[in-house]
């Protein structure tokens, strides 16, 4: 240990011993924790508590009165943990001070026991000091296995997590310690401590209260998910029986943790060879569970890689089973086409069938529960490799349509349980998002036309429905997108398929129609879609036809003005994407005057005057864009468009505006000096387009850059200052062989750019001298440290106040507090 | 109790409910939709109207082409439009006690029935519900008069002939009792009849029952009714909205526990949601504006406009309208504004609390203030020299068979620039824009409707617990167009009753107790016995007084005087008062009364038991003793000393009184 933390360890102690002693805050105590762990870890405890008596000090006099505050307590209990977790340590603790602090007649007779704080301490210390055999024995000897069952079913949440995670903890550290006594191997006989707790488990999981059967689930369920050793599985075999007729029970105790139980055993590694009595387990849970239960248990068998192939079968069921009950509910005899096209043998246990329709017309909580968990898990499903095979695309997709239908209640259905559905989900909002996600999600399978043709249809009437919420409506366009974007072309045609045209053609009337819509939500979500849109078919010739025979282009320009900041951004975005891509309106429209002054014109002046920064950082990720691409506006005069939206950027009080606009200034310097030097990249020539340096560095100096970047490096905002801290280190790089080696001080104005930089650090305004020639800014560049800079802002901000001397100070300046005012007393 | 329906149209409903003794008019809706039959009136001379061709039968005979026109297919009426009144044969309607208003757009039929079926009694209502309703009868009066027609169609109305028509003039019902508009006077007449009422007042109606308005949060001053004696509650709902619009909000509270619920007033369009309606409204309309085009909506002078006009205040200028005018054009459309501005205490929390700032509850003020509202009594005037296209127009009739609005539809229906927004539920638009046709501007239906939709139904009736619904029948099978909505009907148990015009319901309800007051000096005399704990009794002699639906027991008179010469007379005007036989309680255990019969000499007595209760034989005596629960009958043959002995025997387990 650090001496000065030595020094001022007695004193700490002191004051934490101190009952009238106020602590600084709560974390101090977890950071000192922290602390003693990490000595801990790098040195010996014995040596530790011998070389500070105090803390051995402290201990002690927790023993002796426990008028402290709990949290002090606590601490204590969890140090002399941290500590006894060495076993020379422990040997030196024992005795009466470790049987004081955790045994039988310990806390548990304290006053502050009834503090959760206190409880959650004491299992934490015992957690931490159960790392040898001999805290084996004094687990068992000091009854603390007893206080930890009663624990398990303490009030506190935490403190009953953390009891059953110390059970499990204490359970295979006997068994380790069993197994470690000759061969290394465990040899079949239980250890004394594991018997107990095995007793423990049988007799909780046997017992009629749910939260007992529970308390041992949870224990197994870690056990399993954490010991992959073989006595695992002597332990599965022992209590499989038990847990096989928790599910012979109605209703089924403990459903949930059941599930987790049963799902950590099939994931275990350790368990290959009793893997059969397992999966009759597994069956017989898909078989008797509710349908949500069933359905987690189900998706977590098809996520395993071993499951058999007959189980795999029942656990699709089981989560086709809902969807099916849907389809059938609303199908008219005989069903449409890809609706009735189960796989064969999917849907074959009828089991459960007549449950999940129960449930599904139960409530309306029920109904809409079971769908939503239903299409996500499939939602999970669909991309894994190991999902089953044959996938029913065909049947999904009819389903999500027909969900989405009752919906909106545009399916018709002649059955009662159909008409009770369509009652039921009738502006289901949750039903819809879920629906929708998933229909997104099948979008990447391949499907018949005339699916595709019905998904279209039903996107169609969400998208121009007006009764489709804002949320709602942003998932069925983010949907659209997806199918658009996955939809088959023509094989040697670019262009879009027949379907997704049609779509379009009647999807750009709605969209005009939802950009006037009074909700900000809607707007917002439409220019995102377009934006997207034509990003990948801007180049369509026939996406352009569509798009521009309609009003969006216009209306989008008239919505940099809207009045929210969120819409106006993404405004900004769409007709960026837009001018892009040569789609935007018509440039001599009388209405618009703004229009006359061209976009380029419009987002200059919204970097500059709006007052939200969510519009002037889009507008700036616009300029880049426009930058990468070459377009036409920044082509014209590049340099004037650098140096104007450099010198409104720098102006801006938004820290993430300026971290775009170095982004922008990076840009710009790629395409004139090229890409970044890669180590392990054969050197080629340099590309002959690169501009000679010296003329880089001129246009530099006329465009101001360095003032930016320079101003930039000794920003408040860490994140600006690390941005410029990179681009000036590639503008080192670029230019370490241009020019001489010449001392910085030699260079005419680069002492007044020194200065300046001094006077910036400072606070001080002011600006680098306009006519520095490019040898001084040079110059300027490699005087500066930014390599040692860039270290330094890479560490995190509170990196000063983090060593164990500043927290002890700190707690001690706390403490002084009290002390000179009692002076002052006097 | 019985339910006389008078109306089948389910928003415009005309019921009358006999409930003791009193009978009680619930709304009288005047159902405007028989004028979708009809021409439009124009304001000015339409040459196109004029022009249409006249109607012949299919052999060419054309008698009634002075009466019919045909346009585009549709055959209409050329005549001045008439209305389907509320069935008057059903039920004597001189006998109506008292009429119940629930809200403005239901009390449209009121001259007819106070001014021509020998009606004197009362007409209770809110007054915002009188003022208001008053500006929309003006309107419409104003409406037909201004454009007198000279001919008056009637032939057509002949049973013969009218099979012979087209549809939907061949089914149209009762057309022989459609009347044309009733006069201003006639309306102000009507009006006079009218008592004013506040939320949660009691009425008192012959002391028999109590009616009480309370809030039902659709329109300004909107009220559902309670209708109750002391044993019994009818609520009639009828256009209530749990929307947070401008009017006060919905009191369901009150509805509780209700023996009888009639509901009517449910939203006509169950599956448009008014905010979506709404958001539609602004979408369209901005987009017509932006190309250049001008916006007709056709609607009322009152109600939703004014949540429109609230939702236009804060849009416009984020959609770049400001310099739009809107325009709104109504005999009453100043009256409407204003009279909006006035009702503090009936409109919502959020309005109320404006009006102690002190600012106007409603925005529009600004908007006129701003002069982004303008307002003309018609399009003759200063309309005319303030008319600035592109704009928006809000005016009447939603009918768009009279009013300013047949105007604009001649004048802008030309051109696909423009667009007509269908706000008003009331009316089929295209039934409405039928004789328009060939129509080229754009035409928008986003009806809002902001009454109850069937889940909020569904939620009332769980809350309020009625032990019976009755309802229009449309309201107890989905609608004909969406067969397999079956959520959109209501589902409670037991079912709705359902009813339909000129139909008579017998309300499954039947009255079980009456209150009876008792004098003082009465009670005083009673002298109450415990029979069981907590329970006790008295007999009580005395009179039963009842006048105006109140009973009294009063105590009896004096004992008569000694007999006398008078002594005839006296007996007529006093019941007869002889004593009576004391009354007796209690049960007859059989074992200890067998026992009783053997230690009195009856022997050979034999028990049978039977549904009711005992028969006691006493074979030797030839007598049977038959012992139910509420009776005792001694049989034996012409034996009068046994039979009282045995009467003695059985009143001695017998409490009396």
């Amino acid at each position: 240990m650090d001496p000065e933390c030595s020094r001022l360890l007695p004193a700490l102690c002191a004051a934490l011993a101190d009952p009238r002693q106020p602590l600084a805050d709560d974390t101090c105590l977890e950071k000192l924790l922290d602390w003693f762990k990490t000595v801990t870890e790098a040195e010996s405890s014995l040596l530790l508590l011998q070389e500070n008596p105090a803390l051995v000090e402290l201990l002690s006099h927790v023993l002796k009165s426990q008028d402290m505050s709990s949290r002090v307590l606590s601490f204590s209990l969890r140090l002399a943990g941290t500590f006894a977790a060495q076993e020379d340590c422990f040997l030196y603790l024992q005795g009466e001070l470790l049987l004081g602090l955790f045994g039988e007649g310990g806390p548990q007779c304290w006053a502050a026991w009834s503090v959760p704080t206190v409880r959650s301490g004491w299992i934490q210390g015992l957690r931490s000091l159960a790392q040898h055999p001999c805290a084996l024995h004094f687990l068992a000897d000091s009854g603390a296995v007893d206080t930890i069952f009663s624990l398990q079913g303490d009030p506190s949440l935490f403190v009953a997590s953390a009891a059953s995670q110390l059970l499990v903890h204490t359970l295979a550290l006997s068994m380790q310690a069993g197994a470690t006594g000759c061969s290394g191997l465990w040899d079949g006989v239980w250890p004394a401590c594991a018997q107990k707790i095995m007793g423990h488990l049988e007799e909780s999981l046997q017992s009629t209260a749910a939260p007992q059967v529970t308390q041992a689930l949870n224990v197994l369920t870690s056990t399993f998910g954490r010991c992959h050793s073989p006595w695992t599985e002597t332990l599965w075999g022992q209590l499989c029986p038990l847990v096989a007729r928790l599910l012979e029970r109605t209703p089924i105790p403990a459903a949930h943790s059941l599930v987790d139980l049963l799902l950590s055993v099939a994931r275990s590694p350790a368990l290959s060879s009793s893997h059969g009595r397992l999966w009759e387990a597994v069956a017989q849970a898909l078989r008797c569970l509710s349908p949500m239960q069933a359905g987690s248990l189900a998706l977590g068998m098809l996520k395993l890689p071993h499951c058999p192939q007959a189980l795999r079968v029942q656990a699709f069921g089981v989560l086709l089973q809902p969807l099916a009950c849907v389809v059938k509910a609303t199908a008219q005899a005989p069903g449409p086409p890809g609706c009735s096209m189960w796989p064969p043998g999917w849907l074959d246990g009828a089991e459960g069938s007549s449950l999940t329709v129960d449930t599904l017309l139960s409530s309306k909580s029920a109904c809409v529960g079971i769908l939503c968990q239903t299409l996500a898990q499939l939602e999970e499903l669909q991309p894994l490799p190991q999902r089953p095979a044959p996938w029913p695309q065909e049947p999904l997709l009819g389903a999500a349509v027909t969900i989405l239908r009752l919906c909106h209640g545009s399916a018709t259905s002649s059955s009662s349980g159909g008409g009770r559905l369509c009652a039921t989900l009738a502006g289901c909002v949750r039903v819809q998002r879920a629906a929708l996600d998933f229909l997104g999600t099948l979008s990447q399978e391949t499907r018949s036309q005339e699916l595709e043709k019905e998904v279209f249809a039903v996107l169609s009437e969400y998208l121009g429905s007006p009764d489709s919420s804002p949320t709602v409506l942003k998932k069925a366009f983010q949907t659209t997108l997806r199918w658009l974007l996955s939809s088959p072309r023509t094989p040697g045609c670019p262009d879009l398929g027949p379907q997704p045209l049609l779509f379009l053609r009647e999807l750009f009337p709605v969209l005009q129609k939802r950009l006037c819509s009074p909700s900000w939500e809607v707007r917002d979500s439409v220019l995102e879609f377009l934006t997207q849109l034509s990003r990948h078919w801007g180049g369509q010739a026939d996406f352009r036809r569509a798009l521009l025979a309609s009003e969006v282009p216009t209306l989008t320009q008239q919505l940099l003005q809207d009045p929210e900041s969120y819409v106006r951004a993404s405004a900004v975005a769409a007709a960026g994407q837009l001018s892009s891509r040569g789609l935007q309106a018509a440039p001599d429209s009388p209405e618009h005057p703004q229009a006359q002054q061209g976009l380029l014109g419009e987002l200059l002046c919204i970097l500059s005057t709006d007052s939200e920064g969510f519009p002037r950082r889009a507008v700036v990720q616009v300029f880049t864009e426009w930058l990468r691409d070459g377009h036409a506006d920044v082509a014209r005069d590049t340099e004037w468009f650098i140096a104007t939206v450099l010198q409104v950027v720098s102006q801006d009080l938004d820290w993430e505006v300026r971290v775009q606009g170095l982004e922008l200034a990076q840009v710009f310097l790629v395409q004139r000096l090229g890409q970044p030097r890669c180590p392990y990249m054969v050197a080629l020539p340099e590309a002959a387009s690169a501009t000679p340096i010296p003329e880089v560095l001129q246009s530099l100096c006329r465009l101001r850059l360095f003032d930016f970047a320079f101003r930039a490096l000794l920003d408040c905002d860490r994140p600006v200052a690390q941005k410029a801290c990179e681009l000036l280190l590639f503008l080192k790089d670029k230019t370490a062989m241009c020019g001489g080696l010449q001392e910085a001080g030699d260079i005419p104005g680069s002492a007044s750019g020194q200065v300046t930089l001094q006077r910036w650090r400072a606070g001080e305004q002011g600006q680098l001298p306009g006519d520095l020639q490019p040898e001084a800014m040079l110059a300027l560049l490699r005087s500066t440290d930014l390599e040692g800079l860039q270290a330094r802002l890479a560490q995190s901000s509170d990196h000063m106040e983090k060593s164990p001397q500043s927290l002890l100070q700190d707690m001690l300046a706390t403490v002084g507090v009290l002390g000179e005012n009692e002076a002052d007393c006097y | 109790m019985k339910l006389y329906c008078l109306s089948g149209h389910p928003t415009l409903p005309c019921n009358v409910l006999k409930f003791k003794s009193t009978t009680i008019m619930l709304d009288c809706g005047l159902d405007v939709t028989s004028t979708l039959n009809f021409l439009p009136l124009p304001l000015v001379q339409s040459p196109r109207l004029s022009n249409l061709p006249g109607w012949s039968l299919k052999d060419g005979n054309a008698f009634l082409d002075k009466e019919l026109k045909e346009c585009s297919g549709h055959v209409f009426v050329d005549s001045v439009p008439e209305f389907c009144l509320p069935e008057t044969e059903l039920i004597d309607l001189s006998t109506v006690d008292v009429i119940l208003i629930s809200n403005y757009h239901c009390m449209m039929a009121l001259p007819y029935i106070t001014e021509h079926t020998g009606f004197t009694g009362t007409v209770y209502a809110t007054e915002p519900t009188v003022q208001i309703g008053r500006l929309l009868m003006e309107e419409l009066v104003n409406f037909i008069e201004r454009v007198p027609k000279a001919q008056s169609a009637s032939l057509w109305k002949n049973k013969g002939i009218q099979r012979l028509l087209p549809s939907p003039l061949k089914d149209a019902v009762g057309v022989s009792t459609w009347r044309g508009c009733y006069t201003m006077q006639e309306v102000n007449s009507a009006l006079s009849k009218i008592q004013l009422v506040g939320y949660s007042q009691k009425i008192e109606l012959f002391g028999a029952v109590q009616v009480t308005p309370l809030s039902s949060g659709y329109a300004l001053g909107s009220s559902n009714w309670i209708i109750q004696s002391h044993y019994e509650k009818v609520s009639y709902v009828s256009g209530s909205s749990l929307l947070t619009t401008h009017p006060q909000p919905m009191d369901q509270a009150s509805l509780k526990n209700s023996d009888v619920l009639i509901l009517t007033g449910l939203t006509q369009i169950p599956t448009a949601n008014p905010d979506g309606m709404v958001g539609e409204f602004c979408s369209n309309l901005a987009l017509t504006v932006r190309n250049g085009g001008n916006v007709l909506v056709p609607c009322y002078p009152s109600g939703v406009i004014y949540d429109l006009l609230e939702c236009l205040y804060q849009y416009i200028d984020s959609a770049g309208l400001s310099s739009v005018p809107f325009y709104f054009i109504s005999p009453v459309a100043n009256s409407s504004l204003e009279f909006s501005q006035i009702f503090a205490e009936w409109l919502c929390h959020n309005k109320q609390s404006k009006v102690y700032l002190p600012e106007p509850p409603f925005p529009h003020a600004e908007l006129i203030q701003t002069n982004k509202l303008k307002h003309y009594p018609s399009i003759h005037g200063d309309f005319s020299n303030d008319f600035r296209q592109p704009c928006v127009v809000f005016t009447g009739h939603p009918s768009l068979r009279f009013g300013d609005v047949v105007h604009f539809m001649e004048l802008w229906g030309k051109s696909s620039l423009n667009t007509v927004i269908f706000t008003e539920p009331d009316f089929s638009y295209l039934e409405a824009l039928a004789p328009y046709q060939p129509l080229a501007m754009k035409c928008i239906y986003c009806p809002i409707d902001t009454r109850l939709n069937f889940i909020q139904v569904s939620k009332l009736l769980k809350e309020a617990q009625p032990l019976h619904v009755v309802c229009p029948e449309q309201y107890t099978q989905p609608p004909p167009t969406q067969s397999h909505r079956m959520d959109l009907m209501i589902d409670c148990q037991p079912p709705a009753m359902s009813y339909r015009r000129a139909e008579v319901l017998a309300l499954p309800f039947k009255r079980r107790y009456e209150k009876i007051e008792i004098m003082p000096e009465l009670a005083d005399s009673l002298v109450p016995m415990e029979i069981k704990p907590g329970i006790s009794l008295a007999t009580v002699s005395a009179v039963l007084h009842t006048k105006d639906n109140k009973h009294v027991l009063q105590p009896p008179p004096r004992p008569a005087q000694p007999p006398g010469k008078k002594r005839k007379r006296v007996s007529e005007d006093i019941p007869d008062c002889k004593v009576l036989k004391p009354l007796l309680s209690g049960s007859i255990p059989v074992e200890q009364f067998v026992q009783t019969l053997e230690k009195h000499g009856f022997s050979d007595i034999k028990v049978e038991d039977t549904a009711k209760g005992h028969i006691v034989l006493l074979q030797e005596a030839e007598t049977l003793i038959q012992i139910e629960e509420d009776s005792t009958h001694i049989i034996c043959d012409n034996d009068e000393m046994l039979r009282v002995r045995l009467r003695d025997l059985v009143l001695k387990f017998l409490q009396k009184f």
